[in-house]
């Protein structure tokens, strides 16, 4: 910990390297990451697959472990920073577990960090609320549609407080017409709960819609090929997609991609 | 109701065949009968007399039913000759086996799932274990336990639970191993223990392949219990109904003893059926 404090970068990468072995020999997962995320940002993570945009997001989460370089979240190192609940982890498919109702897997954290008893219902309809889940509590998964599922598993990962959300793109198995409504909504929710958010897509809109710092990245070896701040306002209604400025960075991602991409 | 009529078309034909069959196989009896009385049996005698002989090589339906009828409602359940007092004795067997075997599954399931020593060292043994035939083992195991003192229903219970120990132990690790790489990640990122992991995710994670294997479980419980009570001499129980009978040719007797064991059976593997709907309905995994 010792030099950390508010003002220091919340996530900080330095000459990442992750090099996984393969009976084909060793894939070069992540090359030279370098990147430090702030307080209250959006950051997204594009590229195609195999950029190593979901093995950096697992390993800021302290499910993989890097094989070279220096990786901080809050200062301590991911293993720690997990433990002491730094953050929720949404993953791209809801993930519920069927046999527990919506409010059973959002309490699901709570009973496992040992949240006591008497905090659980408050807590429960807290989250339920900022997803716009109300009142769907005692239904099991499958009696809800995919985007319902999806909020539920967000809110199950803002159940405990933790004040970064990793999320891998959460959003990649809906419609468009649902995951615009989605976007708006996870807008609203960071900018309500002021929690530093780093979310994997492969969608431009997305993530140009989104963020307060897109993160191109490209394959073999994984590694980052463009990190643009966006210029846009934090306050972003949905038709801000057809100004020239969003346009703008959008084409300029796309420019990212375009170069990272070798084409082989 | 539809699929009634299915099930009705092939009990159907079952019976009718039973019957054809019945009247060629217990024939050759009748007819040396008749030729030793010097009569001649019409056609419709020789039938009769098929379907009515007291050892028949293969009794008729309605003989069979009769039997069944007349040795549950129409013998007092304390009589040596009530099958319910027989099957009472198979059936307290064969629980007793049966909540052993699983005991036993479920807890080498745990170990196989969360240990590599046990994985590699205790799966082979458990399949070695059922490659032997229980015919050649239950005698030994009776008698090795009789000769410690060991006696009653503890013998059979044990050889119940040889059988109905497999299906558990293979229906568990699947089903402790079920869930995706997904949800254990998510544990992970709650730095959850493994004691948390098997009680929230690995074990209500298992449920539905425990029932399937408690149905395999029960009927192989039931089949145990009635081999220990075959080849030892036995005097209560389906197994030792069985037995008397083929020493007596007394077909009928064995015919209704399988019978009342094969309803045994339908009833034990629907009650775990009825049971499995409602628990996986209260967890909303209804299948």
């Amino acid at each position: 910990m010792g030099t950390w404090d508010v003002t220091s970068p919340v996530i900080e990468a330095k000459d990442l390297d992750l090099t996984f072995e393969t009976n084909d020999g060793p894939v070069h997962a992540l090359k030279g990451v370098d990147l430090s995320v702030e307080k209250g940002e959006f950051v997204s993570f594009i590229g195609p697959s195999g950029c190593g945009k979901t093995t950096f997001l697992r390993c800021i989460a302290g499910l993989e472990t890097p094989t070279g370089g220096a990786l901080t979240v809050n200062g301590m190192s991911p293993d720690e920073a997990r433990k002491s609940r730094a953050y929720g982890y949404v993953f791209q498919a809801a993930g519920l577990y069927p046999w527990r109702t919506i409010a059973g897997n959002i309490r699901l954290p709570l009973e496992i960090m040992g949240y006591p008893k008497s905090e659980h219902a408050e807590r429960v309809d807290k989250v339920m609320s900022l997803v716009d889940l109300k009142g769907f509590g005692k239904k099991f998964p499958w009696q809800l549609s995919g985007g319902m599922q999806q909020r539920a598993s967000i809110a199950r990962a803002l159940a405990f407080d933790a004040d970064i959300l990793l999320m891998d793109e959460p959003f990649g198995a809906l419609d468009e017409i649902v995951r615009d409504h989605l976007n708006e909504q996870l807008l609203e929710l960071w900018a309500r709960t002021e929690k530093t958010i780093a979310f994997v897509t492969h969608s431009i809109p997305e993530a140009v819609y989104l963020s307060t710092k897109i993160v191109v990245m490209s394959p073999r070896p994984g590694r980052i090929t463009d990190v643009i701040e966006s210029p846009l306002p934090r306050e972003r209604p949905l038709d801000i997609r057809d100004t020239q400025q969003f346009l703008d960075v959008a084409h300029r991602v796309r420019e990212g991609l375009r170069e990272g991409h070798s084409y082989d | 109701m539809r699929n009634i009529v299915p099930i009705l078309v092939v009990v159907a034909a079952i019976v009718v065949v039973w019957y054809g069959a019945a009247v060629k196989m217990n024939a050759q009896w009748a007819l040396d009968q008749a030729a030793r009385a010097e009569v001649e049996l019409s056609f419709g005698e020789l039938v009769t007399d098929t379907l009515s002989q007291e050892r028949p090589r293969l009794p008729a339906p309605h003989q069979v039913v009769a039997e069944l009828w007349d040795s549950t409602v129409g013998k007092s359940i304390t009589s040596k000759r009530s099958l319910v007092f027989h099957g009472w004795i198979t059936l307290s067997s064969t629980l007793l086996g049966f909540v052993f075997g699983t005991g036993l599954g479920i807890l080498l399931a745990i170990g196989i799932v969360h240990s590599r020593a046990m994985d590699m060292g205790v799966m082979p043994w458990a399949i070695a274990s059922q490659t032997i035939p229980i015919l050649a083992i239950a005698p030994m195991i009776i008698v090795v336990l009789n000769s410690l003192g060991v006696t009653g229903i503890i013998p059979k219970a044990i050889i119940s639970a040889y059988l109905s120990f497999f299906p558990v132990v293979v229906g568990m690790v699947k089903g402790l191993r079920s869930p995706a790489p997904m949800d254990l990640d998510l544990m992970h990122t709650y730095s959850a223990s493994r004691g948390q992991i098997f009680w929230k995710l690995r074990m209500p994670a298992s449920m539905p392949y425990l029932f399937a294997s408690l149905k395999v479980g029960i009927a192989a419980a039931l089949v145990g219990t009635i081999v220990g009570e075959l080849p030892t001499g036995a005097i209560r129980g389906l197994g030792a109904r069985m037995l008397s009978g083929s020493y007596y040719g007394q077909t009928v007797q064995i015919w209704s003893a399988l019978f009342a064991a094969a309803i045994l059976a339908a009833i034990l593997v629907g009650t775990i059926g009825i049971i499995q709907r409602r628990a996986l309905k209260r967890m909303g995994m209804a299948t």
